[in-house]
């Protein structure tokens, strides 16, 4: 599912104004099962079951796979002190059917776990680059807790954009999250990625500091050396925001509203 | 099982030294049975044929990187003995597993009946830890062969060898002295690990990726609106033009007969001599790309049959293909056997010489390929399509450049009036299909990525002409439409957009003819393996065509061969590349 590409002009003409492409639409829908698979000239064999020696498949092509992702593992040090951030994703099985695991969170310079984000999804896959997600999210912090409601997609939208677009629902109202990356070779193994996640909420949650309309904003570049595909140390810069109702909370808290801070850390995956 | 102690040994460096000797455990003289008087390591055949080889599949030390590392082999030895018949022989094969799990010996190309092919689900039940399994089956042809393990990733883990059946009515070509040259790929990493890195990150062994680096180059070469359309085209189908091999050099040391390229694998001639190498690919993963500098290869068996001798300078085998090749080396050389992976990230290498001890030069690697629009199934630029025609042939780029034929590549609605139209059951993108190849062609003419007009003589499928006429004259009843897709994205491959495990059998009457036409809608080489039953390429020498068992077809090809159905029972049919068979590309053929 991880694929990058080279390539900054790509990235350039695709913020240009999003070049048509014709005839590379995303399919909807999953493989059909009706395709004619043998065009027939004559007569073929009446279809008799084929019994498998012992019952054993000649290869196991329905194995299921357990893969977990670190993306951003990392400190972040400004002008207030630090923070540390964590962002990563876990999943387990079959080609087609997955558990998908989602956590994510920051832990302040005062030692406070905020924006604690942990989903426990179905995953599908339904097209030739993306999955649809469903399942649950969990807001699990120093925070009150609250229970969501999820429903989204990932994968790989064209030019090997990484997209996550999942929409939450609750007693309280609706949410959304968007999240982006990129990656540009600098080199095979020196790569320099920009990533973004914004969070949108139909209404504020005071106590959980998010407020209506665009509440978040959280964006880095990153570039990250692949000492071993597994393994890749990463600097970079990140920036996150509060906007609109959730900014005026904060600033009533007299917290910053925006906040750049230098970012160190590491990504890595089994 | 035994391959598990390859597990923990998945760290890549940024280079690999080739440290260790890559000398294989010498083989043991099996018990019973036959002394096999030349170890396989030597790539010297018993010059006696046998008819009764007691073989035990075992846990083999072996140390080719400069790790010790486990192996699958036979009888104490991998690559495993070179067992040699007589073709109207009876031969009795007693198998013993020693393995703490259950495995199993396919012998490639040989026409047996299903019960002897030996794989499991299919022929039988496989060969339990402790236990034996006689193979007894007669003998129809002659030529070379191998054998391999055809349970779960043994073959990557060593059980393979090498396989001849002399002629009863003598050869053909006149030799003084023959090697087997058995080509595989080694490599310490576990295989349960490779294909789970490959379905995390379908590029996880490929560090040839364009970067912001070959952008500039090219811009500067190409101009920068021309670069920036080309990354454009690919990137819309996220699709990469350096994927050419799924697993690299990067974990990969390229072997002659067990031995790596530092260990340099030695066969002695005196001048003068004719000498007949048995080349075989026994690799998992990698098509090699084989010529001796300073030598005329004679190119007079493929896959086991006799062909009108064609004088080469080089020749491409695919996984599990073999090649019969004369080469009369008149001065002392020594000569070096270059047997480059396609991807050219790595070589197998070893020397023809007059004595031990002697190397010679070893040539650079030639650039990489890059895949073009032709390989994504969009025709060619002339819209060839009869075998002969000439073609204009992509350069390869020295890092990764634009490809000449892609440029000028409209993505679709080209006019293309003399490419064969993909029949009404093309499949349609999805989970499964990454892409489809919407002009698929006849490339049996040309000699495959990397090797066009590199200024040597390079076999192709349409020089293969058979010695004899095909056996049986009855025109197909009807043709099987299958195509070879895959989604690269998700490491998943199969025909006509499904994985074994959800496909009906292929169903054959028995002693029907029919004829297969496969369009490969990926942009990849898949190698074609069909078990117990000739494959009889339509390759532009009517009755003449050759017969082969496994059939490389070229990314955006359409090719047919003929089948008779004349052997009952359950056939495995799949892509020879490992990782794409275990994966799903594989179907049941069923001949009742």
């Amino acid at each position: 599912m991880i694929r990058r590409c080279a390539g900054g002009a790509v990235l350039a003409a695709m913020l240009a104004g999003l070049v048509p492409v014709p005839g590379h639409a995303q399919s909807g829908g999953m493989n059909p099962g009706g395709n004619t698979q043998v065009m027939r000239m004559g007569p073929g064999p009446a279809a008799t079951p084929v019994a498998y020696v012992n019952g054993m498949p000649p290869v196991m092509d329905h194995n299921t796979y357990l893969h977990a992702l670190l993306d951003e593992f990392e400190a972040r040090n400004g002008v207030d002190g630090g923070q540390f951030r964590y962002d990563g994703q876990a999943w387990f099985g079959t080609d087609y059917d997955k558990l998908w695991l989602k956590s994510e969170g920051t832990v302040g310079t005062n030692g406070r776990f905020g924006d604690g984000d942990h989903e426990i999804l179905y995953d599908r896959a339904i097209s030739r680059y993306f999955d649809v997600q469903g399942g649950t999210r969990l807001d699990i912090d120093n925070g009150p807790t609250r229970a969501w409601g999820a429903v989204g997609v990932e994968g790989l939208a064209l030019y090997f954009f990484d997209l996550e677009a999942t929409a939450y629902f609750s007693d309280r109202g609706a949410a959304g999250r968007l999240q982006g990356s990129y990656d540009v070779l600098l080199t095979n193994r020196l790569i320099l990625q920009p990533q973004v996640e914004l969070n949108l909420y139909s209404a504020s949650d005071r106590a959980r500091r998010t407020g209506r309309g665009l509440s978040d904003i959280d964006t880095g570049l990153r570039l990250r050396y692949e000492w071993h595909r597994k393994f890749a140390p990463y600097i970079g810069v990140t920036y996150s925001g509060t906007f609109d109702q959730a900014a005026s909370m904060a600033r009533a808290r007299g917290e910053r509203v925006h906040d750049v801070n230098f970012t160190f850390g590491i990504r890595t995956w089994f | 099982m035994s391959t598990r102690s390859l597990a923990g040994r998945g760290a890549i460096t940024r280079r690999r030294f080739v440290a260790g000797t890559g000398l294989w455990g010498a083989a043991l003289a099996a018990s019973g049975g036959r002394a096999f008087a030349c170890p396989p390591a030597s790539g010297q055949p018993d010059p006696t044929p046998g008819t009764r080889f007691d073989l035990a599949i075992g846990p083999v030390p072996v140390n080719v990187t400069g790790a010790r590392m486990r192996a699958v082999g036979v009888n104490g030895s991998t690559p495993a003995p070179i067992l040699r018949w007589r073709q109207g022989d009876t031969v009795e094969l007693n198998v013993t597993n020693r393995l703490r799990e259950p495995s199993s010996i396919h012998w490639h190309g040989i026409r047996t009946p299903a019960g002897m092919d030996g794989v499991p689900g299919l022929s039988f039940g496989g060969i339990a830890p402790g236990e034996t399994f006689t193979y007894r089956f007669r003998l129809h042809q002659s030529g070379t062969y191998w054998y391999h393990s055809h349970s779960g990733f043994q073959e990557q883990t060593g059980l393979y060898g090498g396989l001849i059946i002399d002629p009863k009515d003598g050869y053909a070509q006149r030799f003084d002295r023959e090697y087997v040259m058995l080509l595989s790929d080694w490599t310490d990493v576990d295989p349960e690990d490779i294909v789970s890195n490959l379905k995390f990150q379908s590029d996880y062994y490929n560090f040839r990726q364009r970067t912001v680096g070959t952008f500039l180059r090219d811009a500067r070469r190409q101009g920068l609106a021309e670069t920036i359309r080309d990354r454009l085209q690919w990137g819309a189908m996220n699709m990469a033009p350096t994927d050419i091999l799924d697993v690299s050099g990067i974990i990969y040391t390229y072997l002659i007969n067990g031995q790596s390229p530092a260990a340099n694998w030695t066969g002695l001639f005196r001048p003068g001599e004719i000498v007949r190498l048995r080349f075989i690919n026994g690799s998992s993963m990698t098509l090699f790309d084989v010529r001796i500098p300073g030598l005329k290869m004679t190119v007079v068996q493929a896959d086991g049959n006799d062909v009108e001798p064609v004088p080469v300078d080089e020749f491409r085998i695919g996984p599990a293909e073999t090649y019969d090749v004369i080469v009369e080396p008149a001065a002392d050389g020594p000569y070096t056997v270059f047997a480059q992976a396609e991807d050219r990230t790595g070589y197998a290498r070893g020397t023809l010489a007059t004595r031990p001890g002697l190397t010679g030069p070893v040539p650079p690697m030639d650039p990489r390929p890059l895949r073009t629009m032709t390989d994504m199934g969009m025709g060619s630029m002339t819209g060839g399509r009869m075998a002969g025609m000439d073609r204009p042939a992509p350069p390869a780029d020295p890092q990764g450049g634009t490809p000449a034929g892609v440029k000028d590549m409209p993505m679709g609605g080209m006019d293309m009036p003399a490419a064969l139209p993909s029949p009404g059951t093309t499949p349609r993108p999805g989970v499964e299909v990454q892409s489809v190849a919407m002009m698929p062609i006849d490339r049996l003419a040309e000699p495959g990525a990397g090797l066009e007009n590199n200024g040597r003589r390079v076999l192709t499928y349409a020089d293969l002409r058979a010695t004899i006429p095909g056996a049986d004259p009855r025109p197909p009843s009807r043709e099987i439409i299958l195509h070879l897709t895959g989604n690269m994205e998700r490491f998943i491959w199969g025909f006509d957009g499904r994985k074994f495990s959800e496909a009906e059998p292929i169903r054959l009457t028995l002693g029907e003819r029919v004829r297969f036409v496969l369009i490969n809608d990926t942009m990849m080489e898949h190698p074609i393996h069909l078990h117990g039953l000739w494959s009889e390429l339509e390759n532009g020498q009517g009755e003449y065509r050759p017969y082969k068992h496994t059939i490389i077809v070229k990314p955006g090809e359409r090719l047919s061969y003929l089948v008779t159905a004349d052997e009952p029972g359950l056939w495995a049919y799949h892509c020879h590349l490992l990782y794409h068979m275990e994966v799903g590309m594989f179907r049941t053929v069923v001949v009742a």
